[in-house]
């Protein structure tokens, strides 16, 4: 049992791509579809729990079917499993990185690619732009300022996340 | 082992306040890292976010085992990592016992709601700056613009349009060192009449650093 969660996450883990929603499907598919061991309104649940907590959507959510499995136990062993193969690719990764910093390819690469990333972060940005997250026209306040204020003023993003929180609070 | 405590108090904080999923931690790792800390400048810190986000993975987690890597070796990657996941696994224990509750719960509600669209915001701000700061000109805009359209509209995967990205960046170099090899001037053609959008920023990109 405990086998079978580690190899899941470690699948998903492995061959997610491109932040937290990607992954969200795959982790459906194995929990719910291929092994049972939840329902898809228990897993909705879940997915709702893992957007108000803290942490990344995917490294949540694993931690909490973990959770439900198997306690904290299972919840350590699958947020462990999710991180294992980013460790190891990263370790690679990085050591081969930093050895061919100068390699013509290395250099063309990071080039390439960074304008696409830009247009990739962008658009995980503009998916979340739906009616859940801006319920009105304050909405759209809020996410104006905040960017004004962390663009042009460069101000912690930590005191705009806990200031629009109080604004939420007293307004709704 | 000082610097390994602030790597870990600094992950512990950001890793708390990383809500609506890790892009929105890109902000924070900003913030952190490069303004307060002056750990890595900037310029290294959106090259770093081009790898990170090229690799398969969990981003917040790749971003953590990076930055902790590249200030103080494995031990700061393995600190790093577990300020970054530790607070998800501990709030996830304290509010087992109550998750209907605390997911039905009025003022938790109205807070989310004041929240999301703060976390919209700090998704969009890093990307928009990570343009200007990699320098490149702004007839370089429509690669961005054109990604963030296959995604949003076409849906297409983030994974296909990196592969194809990698392919076509490769190739096009290696055909232009094989030209000077050769000083043939005709051997232009690319193998992949896959992705049309792809190939034309990858060629953008190829005749910028040919000029330059």
């Amino acid at each position: 049992m405990f086998l079978k969660l580690f190899w899941s996450f470690f699948k998903i883990g492995l061959f997610g791509f491109g932040g937290g929603y990607g992954m969200i499907s795959m982790i459906q598919f194995d929990v719910v579809d291929k092994n049972g061991w939840m329902t898809n309104s228990e897993f909705a649940d879940i997915l709702a729990l893992s957007q108000m907590t803290p942490g990344p959507i995917s490294i949540n959510c694993a931690t909490y079917i973990g959770y439900n499995q198997g306690g904290i136990i299972g919840a350590i062993f699958t947020t462990f499993a999710l991180c294992l193969p980013t460790i190891l690719l990263m370790a690679i990764v990085i050591t081969w990185l930093f050895k061919n910093k100068e390699n013509h390819y290395v250099k063309a690469l990071l080039s390439s690619l960074n304008p696409i990333v830009v247009g990739l972060i962008f658009s995980a940005g503009v998916l979340m732009m739906n009616k859940e997250n801006f319920v009105g026209f304050e909405s759209v306040i809020v996410c104006t300022i905040v960017f004004v204020a962390t663009f042009f003023f460069k101000v912690n993003p930590i005191y705009l996340i806990i200031m629009s929180g109080i604004f939420g609070y007293f307004y709704y | 082992m000082r610097l390994y405590f602030d790597l870990l108090t600094t992950f512990l904080k950001i890793g708390s306040f990383t809500l609506g999923g890790g892009y929105a931690m890109l902000a924070l790792v900003e913030q952190a890292v490069v303004r307060q800390k002056k750990w890595i400048d900037e310029d290294e810190f959106w090259k770093m976010i081009t790898i990170v986000q090229s690799l398969p993975g969990v981003f917040a987690v790749n971003t953590a085992l990076y930055v902790g890597y590249r200030i103080a070796g494995k031990a700061g990657a393995a600190v790093s990592f577990l300020g970054a996941v530790l607070p998800s696994l501990v709030i996830i224990g304290a509010i087992s016992t109550c998750f209907q509750e605390f997911r039905e719960n009025e003022t938790v509600m109205k807070i989310f709601a004041g929240i999301r669209p703060c976390v919209v915001a700090l998704i969009l701000a890093p990307s928009v700056k990570m343009f200007i700061k990699s320098k490149l000109s702004w007839k370089f805009l429509p690669i961005p613009i054109l990604v963030a359209a296959a995604v949003v509209f076409l849906k297409m995967s983030p994974v296909y349009i990196i592969m194809a990205a990698i392919i076509c960046t490769i190739g096009w170099e290696y055909l232009k060192i094989k030209d000077i090899d050769k000083k043939s001037t005709d051997n232009h053609e690319e193998d992949e009449a896959a992705d049309d959008d792809d190939e034309k920023n990858v060629e953008f990109i190829s005749s910028k650093k040919e000029n330059d």
